[in-house]
């Protein structure tokens, strides 16, 4: 299925870098919910971009699940550019040659220029009294989550769940571990993604818990209604950057570098902030962050980069066959 | 040698490009990626605990399917071919809907039926019975997909059984059961068979629709092309054709077993009936 949803991008990229447009087009390769963060942020790049050069670029988006994404960028898909949810896509191209080693040093902020953490929703009233990550380990309740090893969603939160229990008086890995094993061991099962934990827990109403990310939570509110569930805020959490990179090979080719440069720095613009937030996403900027206050409560969030060295530590050290997720459901 | 037929090598040689890059290409790019293991690590990868449980989930599970469908499909393909009733064409048409829907779709519709709230599920749940985000949605996922192959193989050989055979038997003083087991099932069984096969490797590599419904918990309810997904999501793209090329492996086998079945059944029949059919 995913071969040939692949073949369809390549296809259509190609007609379309054939078409002629290819010297005033970008190419914005991105996971699946940021769908509508650059639909409503493409529009402000286009009329910026014509208010100072008097150009008109075509822009086009490319949505799906991450990794799948970027394997169609390695392979051939003509991406001026990669908006990700997780360095470890990004770090992919890198090995691959196609984004430089330090893309993370070319943007401010870690080349992220939003942020959003996990979160707890549940059942209106919460009564179940969930307050922390602690109780979603407790006996008795159920947890309902993404896939922890196959989804950026589920990483995140199998990292803040593991974070958070090294961080308690006398944690350790193997604390962590423990810690983090009750926790899955309170999933029923492990969603196929990020809506489908939500429709799991919404519309099934399987569990206690729901955790996802903050800017998730809005869009249930939008979908549901607000009178369904309750956000619950931990104490702290894990702190979800999302890279953006040039494609380097792709915009030399297609001499659209410059463009390509704007159109990234321009995320951190004011407008490119406020869009942001207004897509329920943290802004970097301080003043948007604070007019839009009432939206995202503070929280004290924790890196992958402090917790666990950088996304490639963790990865090999959790995700990777024989890590810590592969351990916890060892036959014992 | 000179044959009557003309044309055998312009169609044979379009045979074996089209298979060639169709077909053997991807698998023996498959075959070369995976060569970059040893076969130490492949075996390692092969044989590990969730690998196994994975396998054992996947062709379980589609083995499973299979045989509920070519039961069901017998009676579903039978009842298309010779009775005629209102509504006729609408339920043959109904048939196909598996092939058509993307499977996502039904993989999200059936989960949400059989959840336990949802409208089959809220009945099955008090009995006990869990079917959404467990092993047995697998089957479940597997069963509606794998139907129309076994209909669609079964019903043009039950249309070229004449109604005169059956009523021969009769009156040669069969049973009811003898002139199926014994007059018809022969005749059908090869075809069967072909549908067996088709929904069960249709279902072996089914991925849309399983994720949905099985709940994916590692031992349990893991199939093997999730792992191989699991994999690719951590980039080790060779682990993921190690195991690709297992299943590949173990398919093959299997399918040459049914066919090997299926030549003694064909050739038992062509015995039976004198060399006639």
């Amino acid at each position: 299925m995913f071969a040939s949803v692949r073949r369809v991008l390549l296809l259509s990229a190609l007609a379309w870098s054939v078409s002629g447009f290819a010297q005033t087009g970008l190419l914005n390769v991105s996971y699946d919910v940021a769908r509508d963060v650059y639909k409503d942020y493409n529009p402000l790049f286009q009329k910026y971009w014509k208010a100072k050069t008097g150009e008109t670029v075509e822009l086009r988006q490319s949505h799906g699940g991450s990794s799948k994404q970027v394997r169609s960028v390695a392979d051939g898909l003509e991406a001026d550019v990669v908006t990700m949810n997780q360095a470890p896509d990004v770090d992919f191209l890198v090995e691959k040659g196609l984004v430089v080693k330090d893309y993370a040093k070319r943007f401010p902020n870690n080349a992220s220029p939003y942020t959003s953490t996990m979160v707890f929703i549940v059942r209106k009233g919460n009564p179940k009294g969930l307050k922390e990550w602690a109780d979603l380990a407790a006996p008795g309740v159920q947890v309902i989550l993404p896939h922890p090893k196959n989804t950026g969603n589920g990483r995140y939160t199998y990292l803040a769940a593991w974070g958070v229990a090294l961080k308690q008086p006398g944690g350790n890995d193997k604390t962590a571990q423990e810690f983090v094993g009750k926790l899955l061991k309170n999933a029923p099962l492990f969603a196929a993604g990020g809506r489908d934990a939500t429709t799991t827990f919404m519309q099934r109403r399987l569990g206690d818990v729901l955790v996802t990310f903050e800017s998730e939570a809005e869009l249930i509110a939008k979908e549901f209604g607000k009178g369904e569930f309750d956000v619950v805020y931990p104490s702290q959490s894990i702190l979800a950057e999302f890279p953006v990179a040039l494609v380097e090979k792709v915009v030399d080719k297609k001499g659209t570098r410059k463009l390509a440069q704007a159109y990234l720095e321009y995320l951190w613009s004011k407008e490119g902030q406020e869009n942001a937030a207004q897509n329920y996403l943290r802004p970097r900027d301080p003043e948007v962050l604070k007019k839009y206050a009432a939206q995202f409560p503070p929280i004290r969030t924790f890196s992958v980069d402090e917790v666990f060295g950088g996304w490639a530590k963790a990865t090999a050290a959790h995700f990777r066959d024989g890590g810590s997720f592969d351990q916890i459901y060892q036959v014992r | 040698m000179k044959r009557v037929l003309p044309g055998f090598g312009l169609s044979l040689g379009i045979t074996l490009v089209y298979l060639g890059l169709l077909v053997l290409l991807p698998l023996s790019g498959l075959v070369f990626k995976s060569s970059a293991l040893s076969f130490a690590q492949w075996w390692d990868i092969a044989t590990g605990e969730r690998a196994l449980a994975s396998l054992r989930v996947t062709f379980g599970a589609s083995l499973l399917a299979a045989t509920i469908n070519a039961v069901f499909g017998l009676i579903v393909a039978w009842v298309l071919v010779r009775y005629s009733f209102p509504g006729k064409r609408l339920v043959d048409s109904l048939v196909d809907l598996p092939f058509a829907l993307p499977t996502a779709v039904a993989g999200i519709t059936l989960a949400t039926l059989y959840a336990g709230n949802g409208w089959v599920g809220r009945y099955l749940e008090p009995l006990g019975i869990k079917v959404a985000f467990t092993p047995l949605g697998i089957v479940v996922a597997l069963t509606f997909i794998g139907l129309p192959f076994v209909v669609r193989t079964l019903q043009p050989v039950i249309e070229d059984i004449e109604p005169e055979v059956e009523e021969a038997a009769a009156t040669l003083g069969a049973s009811r059961a003898q002139t199926f087991f014994r007059v018809l099932l022969p005749g059908i069984f090869p075809a069967l068979l072909t549908g067996f096969t088709l929904a069960f490797s249709r279902a072996v590599g089914e991925y849309g629709s399983v994720i949905f419904i099985a709940g994916n918990m590692p031992l349990v309810s893991e199939i093997t092309p999730l792992l191989i997904i699991s994999k690719l999501e951590q980039y080790d793209i060779v682990g993921a054709t190690a195991l690709a090329l297992l299943m590949l492996i173990i398919s093959f086998l299997l399918l040459l077993g049914v066919n090997a079945l299926q030549w003694w059944a064909a050739h038992r029949h062509h015995r039976l009936n004198g060399g006639a059919l």
